[in-house]
């Protein structure tokens, strides 16, 4: 059973979020182990598979973000981990900039950081920053209805074109961590990039 | 099903609650002297084991075997506990990953000692229910790893009791306050207590209690505050008297009781005064809150990193928190309280008290679990994120961290080796990208595997952490579809014959004649009046007429020929006997302090108004 089956939903992007944690919420009560205690060790062992189950896909499913790395693993036949799947890849465009980002990482590495220096790594971070919006937006807007309009035929174009943005993302994501180590800020940076 | 109680086994205190059937309401369960938190101290005579007040009356003249605040070492290996070895008066040693307390020549283990406070409450509740209770909800911190809740649970089987659940304890104040007045939306509550501190996000929705993120510091808690007060007064009494006392496990101990109480005084004062009477001088300091302020704030501050971490993973706004709950003794702190307003820009409250909130939540927990209450549900999440290590020493996370549990993981392994029939698996847990870095739970060996060419065969391993927040885990070699056997070596914990022998032990213990302790307690209380009075006759006996020394000196005498024999009832009342006669002698060696210290802060004003 896949995680949209567990909800009962078509494998479509477009998710109702209110609707979800509504149905996890009712599935919850019916599932979770609280509510079993005096059922026998066979139906205890039943209902804790059914609650795991349950949290794991609400969990790759609550996220517009993690449905769409979810989907692109279900099409592919790799249900079983959780987390990225993709390996990060710098898009074409971004290559030269890339470059110059890695000297000023290095420079600020030997030297440390003068107020030069920070500048140098605080622009392009930003600027990155803005570029991992982008993308962000790409997967929940164009590419989620794109998935979601797709004839079976289309299907393929639309996934490739997921998984590069999926792939920038989480390039832009590394590179962004490492410009906030570099700039003492990475408490922000662990959060949000470096396990989602 | 049977009565199941809800037990709060804390740093400092801990204490048993249950769900009233005719209210529906959680209530704490006294003693018979009517006190309802039972101090977290366990004190090894040689007339046996004594637990609670009795205990913590041992803490100054018996340091070196009573044991307290042992919930910091639970689940804990030496490495991690070496640093405030120093600030604890009885000895601690490594062995086979955990440690052990040194009592004498036997050792204990940290389980074996939660388990004996354990089993003082499980009594008390069969006391008052006068029906043996088997089945217990206890709580721990949110952020306790695997280890540590596994320790726990090991208490309790040790104390007789079957655990049937761990919960989380700012999850569990949560339900307690649920159950008083529902109110929906987005809660935080703010959990310091003697040792730990807990974040934990909720969303409650439809009698749902939906953990949205957890942090904390396991090893951050009001002994901590003390510590800093403790080690400031070293400092002061070096300077005043030119005594370094900090060798001295006697004296710290009475340093570190006279800083808990001063730091509990300053929550309602501005200002007040420590007096502690040593054998060669009497040691007085005036302390200002503000002045406990500059030695704790540290400490305080330390805390609202893990809470931001906590809004930030929960994917909120801290405008979007309704309400701030507070838990635990420490949170009385004023500063505390004002960091926290300031942090969460709202008022947080804590109308339930916040020493026994825990313990109620958990008894509403084991009424649900007994199937009392099915309006409500907690969904809790795991702390810490779940990883095996990879090649190269780089951890893969299977189960990220505030994931809702139970959940579970699949991953596949396989052979590097021709023939190969073993796999060892690294399971850590914690945030960082190396293993080195991150807490080693266990080594897994998957064995039994079909010998095949490399890369053949395909294990499943599954990785389950159910609603305790305890991993457990089963593995299949997809091309047989044989269940692979896996031994489990836990890093940091008892093995399972090591817990069937503490049980076994354990019931040794229970069978003890209950009359044979209360004579231990009896003398134990004897031995601290007697040496009260003796250092009051030392200090003040000339304060009163030579008569009323005599008669003390009398009553004294008796006291002791009492102790020595075994009248239960003899040596209470000449224990009460000797309280009596020195009534008056306590009452003008008040008056005396007093006038020392009216005269001493004359002789200051004096001084400041040069």
């Amino acid at each position: 059973m896949d995680h949209f089956q567990v909800f009962g939903l078509p494998r479509r992007l477009a998710i109702d979020t209110v609707e979800l944690q509504r149905k996890f919420y009712e599935l919850s009560r019916l599932h979770h182990p609280d509510f079993h205690q005096a059922a026998s060790p066979e139906e205890q062992a039943r209902t804790l598979e059914a609650s795991a189950r349950l949290n794991t896909a609400y969990r790759a499913l609550r996220d517009p973000i993690a449905r769409v790395e979810y989907l692109v693993r279900l099409e592919e036949g790799r249900d079983t981990k959780e987390g990225a799947t993709v390996k990060p890849k710098a898009p074409p465009e971004l290559l030269e900039e890339m470059f110059e980002i890695q000297e000023a990482l290095a420079e600020a590495k030997v030297g440390g950081l003068d107020e030069a220096g920070r500048a140098a790594l605080v622009a392009p971070r930003d600027r990155l920053m803005v570029r991992l919006e982008q993308e962000n937006a790409r997967l929940v807007g164009p590419l989620t209805q794109g998935w979601d309009a797709a004839a079976p035929a289309e299907r393929q174009r639309v996934l490739a074109a997921m998984k590069e943005a999926l792939a920038t993302r989480a390039y832009l994501g590394t590179v962004i961590d490492d410009l906030n180590d570099a700039l003492g800020e990475s408490l922000e940076g662990y959060v949000t990039h470096r396990r989602h | 099903m049977s009565r199941i109680v809800g037990i709060d086994l804390g740093t400092t205190n801990s204490l048993v609650a249950y769900v009233d059937e005719k209210t529906g309401l959680p209530r704490v369960i006294p003693d018979q002297e009517g006190r309802v938190l039972l101090p977290s101290v366990v004190s090894f005579t040689t007339e046996g084991v004594v637990v609670g007040e009795a205990a913590k009356r041992l803490l100054v003249r018996r340091p070196a075997t009573t044991v307290y605040s042992v919930k910091r070492l639970m689940g804990r290996g030496y490495e991690d506990v070496k640093e405030e070895l120093c600030y604890l008066p009885f000895k601690v040693a490594p062995c086979d990953g955990i440690v052990k307390i040194q009592i004498g020549d036997r050792e204990v283990t940290p389980p074996e000692v939660s388990a004996i406070v354990l089993r003082s409450l499980k009594e008390r509740a069969e006391a008052h229910f006068r029906e043996p209770i088997e089945k217990a909800v206890i709580t721990v911190p949110a952020y306790f790893n695997d280890s540590q809740r596994q320790a726990t649970k090991d208490a309790g089987r040790i104390a007789g009791l079957d655990v049937v659940r761990i919960v989380n304890e700012p999850t569990a104040a949560s339900l307690a306050y649920g159950l008083h007045r529902l109110k929906e939306g987005v809660i935080a509550v703010y959990d310091l207590g003697g040792g730990t501190f807990d974040i934990s996000i909720l969303r409650v929705k439809d009698g749902v209690f939906e953990v949205l993120a957890t942090n904390g510091n396991t090893h951050l808690g009001g002994d901590d505050f003390d510590r800093a007060i403790v080690v400031w007064l070293l400092d002061d009494i070096l300077s005043e008297h030119g005594v370094y006392l900090g060798r001295d496990t006697e004296a710290m101990q009475e340093l570190r009781l006279a800083a808990e109480a001063a730091k509990v005084r300053l929550s309602a004062e501005d200002r007040t005064t420590l007096t502690i009477p040593f054998e060669e001088f009497t040691y007085r300091r005036a302390i200002t809150r503000a002045e406990l302020e500059g030695l704790i704030e540290k400490l305080v501050d330390a805390t609202l990193g893990p809470c931001r971490m906590a809004i930030a993973d929960a994917g909120v706004a801290p405008s979007d928190i309704d309400e701030v709950v507070l838990v635990g003794g420490s949170t009385r702190v004023p500063l505390l309280r004002r960091r926290v307003q300031e942090l969460f820009a709202k008022t947080p409250h804590s109308q339930l008290n916040p020493d026994e909130v825990v313990a109620l939540g958990a008894a509403v927990q084991a009424h649900i679990l007994a199937g009392g209450i099915t309006s409500m549900l907690l969904l809790d999440v795991t702390p810490l994120s779940l990883g095996i290590e990879t090649l190269g020493g780089i951890v893969s996370v299977l189960i990220p961290r505030n994931t809702t549990i139970p959940t579970s993981a699949r991953e596949m392994f396989t052979t590097s080796v021709d023939g190969q029939t073993i796999v060892d698996l690294h399971v850590v847990q914690g945030e960082r990208e190396l293993a080195k870095d991150c807490r080693s739970l266990a080594r897994f060996e998957l064995s039994g595997i079909d010998p095949m060419p490399a890369g053949m065969p395909k294990i499943e391993v599954t990785f389950l952490i159910d609603a305790n927040g305890i991993l457990q885990a089963q593995a299949k070699e997809l091309r047989t579809g044989k269940a692979t056997a896996i031994e489990v070596k836990p890093t940091y914990g008892l093995s399972e014959t090591e817990v069937e022998r503490m049980v076994e032990e354990s019931f040794a213990y229970a069978e003890a004649d209950v009359e044979a302790r209360l004579l231990i307690e009896t003398r134990n209380e004897a031995d601290t009046v007697i040496t009260h009075v003796e250092r009051a006759l030392r200090q003040g006996g000339e304060l009163v007429p030579v008569e009323e020394r005599e008669a003390i000196r009398e009553a004294l005498e008796e006291l002791r020929r009492a102790r020595a024999g075994d009248d239960r009832g003899r040596i209470r009342d000449t224990t009460a006997a000797l309280n009596r006669a020195t009534e008056h002698l306590a009452d003008v060696m008040m008056d005396a302090a007093l006038k020392a210290a009216l005269g001493s802060k004359r002789a200051a004003e004096i001084m400041e108004s040069d």
